[in-house]
């Protein structure tokens, strides 16, 4: 007996050197992705905001990620990650929001960051970056270039991003050309090459001279490079790939952001919120403006400036919808709410919105 | 309108082409009674090998050469673990895909981002595209015009009759299965040196699974595959063309479609017993242990 009250009080005294030595440990911050860091777009941006705060923290910080994760049984992989031990988790894809919620509810200890969605709980946040601004420089420089006055916009799912995305190119593109058409093909998926490819082919064969994809391969820009054609970079400077056809990309930066998240999980005053950061606060980049002739270039360097200054917003009420109704007043821009759950395109877009 | 027609049908080809190539092989396979549920791992080894090499010496001949061994590569081992040390077909062939998709993030992660070498074309269409039709008819051919054809559906029939007649079943499977390979890397290859030139993660997004149900799809007929690669190829392009007219049909709808028809053609050909009875290998996924 009292040979077994002696090894619990050992057990007991390691065990608690056992916290204390983990309470020196590093902080423990978890990211999972819905495609692979090499992709060369969406993942691997967020990858390289995860490589940020190891640069920042150091020894401070223990990081982890999971690559291809498939979004509809996510939540065995988050659920692992915070029995692991991870203190923040970071689900980066629109997909992965009622996983991280349902993980979130039974880790009430866990700090969770949800990219892209719109629930939240107290110890989930979410997060986005307001890449409709991107999308609204495209769209200028996109009625500039298009000699055919078409582009052809690849994308991937009719989430409120992508929707708000294609009415930003527009309200943009329109400013230079009032005509101006997209053809739209979604493509039901983030990331196929192959599949991203055909849908550009079969863009460009309808008559597109310019692409614009919300999905995340670099093949569209590859079929535009190979056919003499024009596009833009998603997510990721895509240069490398398509020296000749990029005009420029809509760059996500999420290291600034993911450095203060993680610092202050480790400092205590973290808090949930709903952070939605645009070009005002570095999350949206342009890549340098490419293969267009200088006045474009200073009209799209000029428009970028105007809405990283605040002047000049997207959505600038009053916005006429495809079916005719105004939103928005006049001269003021539209609700964040309003561009957050947006279900409607503006007049102009020739594509029914799947449901 | 005839340039337009032309880009769509050139856009249906190099989607068929390499689900046609894949299958060929995976027929062959199969005809010989053994299922490798792995064409999706030994084509993104092809992927990965061709690109690597193609990037490295420049030229997309090597790379060619590269995929097809490192899908004989694969293939050889799901041999080894099957036909050999006889385990469980289904399972191994599952494991293999794991290996394949996991071994070539590995070995492409220093590919990311290069932008790859193209295999040169001629009038839009590059070299595996007759290819992979002199394959279909070679193998069609080699199936049933040839002894060795012959021998192979026997095996994969009734191996323990071939046996006994004293045919080197384990031997027959071998080659069958690296045949299969060899298809499934230049299947591998031809999306990332012709198809999008480049290397990413996981490119081959599924198309190994579809190459192995087109052989089911084609009741184990090389033409039927041919018919079957196409139809897909043609009803997934549609999709996309139906869609940037702007019609208003649900592109949900239209992603589905290819599947959907793939599933009536099964249903129709499962109901018709003298097509699925009369070219089914018997022996399909049984492994063979040779009684001395």
């Amino acid at each position: 007996m009292k040979k077994l009250l002696m090894t619990a009080a050992v057990a007991a005294i390691a065990l608690g050197l056992g916290s204390t030595a983990s309470l020196a440990e590093a902080y423990k911050a978890c990211w999972i992705y819905v495609g692979p860091v090499g992709d060369g777009g969406w993942s691997f941006q967020h990858d390289e905001g995860r490589k940020a705060v190891v640069a920042e923290l150091g020894d401070k910080v223990e990081t982890v990620f999971v690559e291809n994760v498939p979004e509809p049984d996510s939540d065995r992989t988050i659920e692992r990650l915070a029995r692991d031990g991870c203190k923040m988790i970071f689900t980066t894809s629109f997909g992965f929001m009622e996983p991280t919620l349902k993980v979130a509810a039974k880790f009430p200890d866990v700090k969770f960051e949800h990219a892209t969605g719109y629930k939240t709980a107290p110890n989930v946040t979410t997060y986005n970056s307001k890449f409709h601004e991107g999308r609204y420089v495209i769209g200028q420089i996109a009625a500039k270039m298009s000699k055919t006055g078409t582009a052809g916009y690849i994308v991937s799912f009719p989430i409120p991003e992508v929707v708000a995305g294609i009415n930003a190119f527009m309200l943009g593109a329109q400013t230079v050309n009032p005509d101006f058409k997209v053809k739209i093909v979604w493509a039901n998926t983030w990331f196929d090459p192959g599949k991203e490819a055909d849908a550009a082919k079969v863009l460009l064969s309808q008559g597109a001279d310019i692409l614009v994809q919300h999905t995340d391969s670099t093949a569209p820009l590859q079929i535009a490079q190979e056919q003499g054609k024009l596009g833009f970079g998603q997510a990721s400077d895509m240069m490398a790939f398509a020296p000749k056809a990029q005009l420029t990309a809509i760059v996500d930066s999420w290291g600034p952001y993911y450095i203060r998240r993680v610092k202050a999980g480790m400092d205590g005053t973290w808090a949930s919120q709903q952070s939605w950061d645009g070009m005002a606060e570095g999350n949206v980049t342009m890549a340098p403006y490419a293969n267009m002739p200088d006045d474009v270039a200073k009209m799209a360097t000029e428009t970028q400036a105007a809405i990283t200054a605040g002047t000049l917003h997207p959505f600038t009420g009053p916005i006429t919808k495809q079916d005719g109704t105004v939103a928005g007043e006049a001269g003021k821009p539209l609700p964040d709410g309003d561009i957050l759950g947006m279900n409607w395109y503006v007049k102009g877009v020739d594509d029914k919105l799947p449901q | 309108m005839v340039d337009q027609s032309l880009a769509v049908m050139l856009t249906i080809i190099t989607a068929a082409t390499p689900l046609l190539i894949a299958a060929m092989g995976e027929l062959v396979v199969e005809r010989s009674g053994v299922l490798n549920l792995g064409v999706e791992g030994m084509m993104v080894m092809g992927a990965v090998a061709g690109f690597a090499v193609a990037f490295l010496t420049g030229s997309t001949l090597l790379g060619v050469g590269a995929a097809i061994f490192a899908g004989v590569a694969m293939s050889a081992l799901f041999g080894f673990l099957t036909l050999t040390l006889v385990a469980n077909q289904v399972a191994a062939g599952l494991a293999l895909t794991l290996l394949g998709l996991g071994l070539s993030g590995l070995i492409g992660e220093a590919f990311v981002g290069q932008p790859g070498v193209k295999m040169p074309t001629l009038f839009g269409i590059d070299a595996l595209v007759p290819f992979s039709f002199i394959l279909t008819a070679g193998v069609a051919y080699a199936l049933f015009k040839t002894k060795i054809g012959l021998v192979i559906r026997a095996v994969g029939n009734s191996h323990n009759s071939a046996h006994a007649l004293g045919y080197r079943v384990i031997a027959l499977r071998y080659l069958s299965v690296m045949f299969g390979g060899a298809c499934a890397g230049l299947a591998g290859g031809y999306l990332s040196l012709a198809y999008t030139p480049q290397w990413i993660e996981n490119m081959t997004a599924g198309r190994g699974w579809i190459a192995l149900a087109l052989v089911v799809f084609a009741s184990w007929r090389p033409l039927r595959a041919l018919i079957g690669a196409y139809l897909f190829g043609a009803v997934s392009i549609m999709g996309f063309v139906v869609q940037s007219m702007g019609l208003g049909i649900p592109p949900q709808f239209l992603s589905a479609l290819p599947y959907i028809v793939t599933i009536i053609a099964l249903v129709i050909i499962s109901g018709n017993k003298r097509l699925t009875q009369a070219n089914t290998p018997a022996c399909l996924a049984q492994s063979f242990v040779p009684d001395r």
